[in-house]
């Protein structure tokens, strides 16, 4: 029932409260100080070099598209879980292909060293 | 339970307007994040808890983050003023295009005819029967998706790979 999902929207709730609490409560009670040095972006402590819209690496492109191929795969593992005693043996071999057609594709990620980040 | 569908279908009808006319394409994707949200909740609705439990853990987890990543590989400067004018051509091309497939599935849906079907069980959608037809009926799409995962990370490395050398 749609009801059971209550505790989740509360979380939600809860969850937006806070974060929106710290930064319209940081505005409201702050004490705020103005000056050149202080309205500098913030980097670290230091100098800001350039500014932040510097071009990235393709690597962490490569790496984003790791992540969303074995996030699929792992989600098919959810359904799997659940229903995996009354599919016993069947269940574990087709899994089990499943898998390893993607183990494949890992050590080959591996193997060209995509995985280095150099 | 009718107020909350409107409400969630206007949530994400809403976002995905902003996302479409946001300058900034940071916020476009910000906006994008509110209308998966959106959506998995009517999916939720609908009683598909494993689509919309999917829907949060692949599109707003991963596909944003590499939509995230496109848009800093992209090196989008300030927009610029003054561009709106520039694709003019584009957007009246666009927006016809995208009226004339809304006009056209509007029309299907209304001239078709969906003959009574038995009722839902209620654990209809609910990851145990996804399960069961994934892992039995539809072994071999299942299957199939493996092979298709595993060309996406072979493209993925060598379109990253051409693009260093």
């Amino acid at each position: 029932m749609l009801i059971d999902y209550l505790p989740i929207l509360v979380y939600f709730v809860i969850a937006l409260g806070v974060a929106v609490g710290m930064v319209a409560l940081s505005e409201a009670v702050g004490k705020k100080t103005h000056s050149t040095v202080k309205d500098l972006p913030y980097e670290c402590g230091m100098v800001p070099v350039g500014d932040a819209r510097s071009r990235y690496s393709v690597k962490f492109f490569v790496i984003a598209m790791f992540f969303l191929v074995f996030d699929i795969e792992a989600i098919f593992l959810y359904p799997w879980a659940v229903v995996f005693k009354q599919l016993g043996l069947f269940g574990l071999i087709e899994m089990a292909i499943f898998i390893i057609v993607l183990a494949v594709g890992l050590a080959y990620v591996w193997g060209k060293g995509a995985l280095q980040w150099e | 339970m009718q107020i909350i569908f409107f409400l969630l279908a206007a949530t994400a009808l809403i976002s995905g307007i902003m996302v479409v006319i946001q300058v900034n394409p940071v916020r476009s994707a910000l906006f994008l994040v509110l209308n998966f949200f959106a959506l998995a909740a009517i999916y939720l609705l609908a009683n598909a808890q494993f689509i919309a439990a999917i829907q949060i853990i692949v599109y707003a987890g991963a596909i944003m983050v590499l939509f995230l990543f496109v848009i800093m590989l992209l090196n989008l400067r300030q927009p610029e003023e003054g561009g709106a004018h520039r694709h003019l051509g584009q957007k009246i091309f666009g927006s016809s295009l995208a009226t004339a497939v809304i006009a056209l599935v509007i029309y299907k849906v209304f001239r078709m005819i969906v003959p009574p079907g038995k009722p839902l069980t209620p654990d209809f959608g609910s990851t145990e029967m996804v399960a069961k037809s994934l892992f039995t009926d539809y072994l071999l799409p299942f299957e199939m998706t493996s092979i298709l995962l595993l060309v996406a990370v072979v493209g993925a490395v060598i379109l990253a790979r051409s693009k260093v050398e």
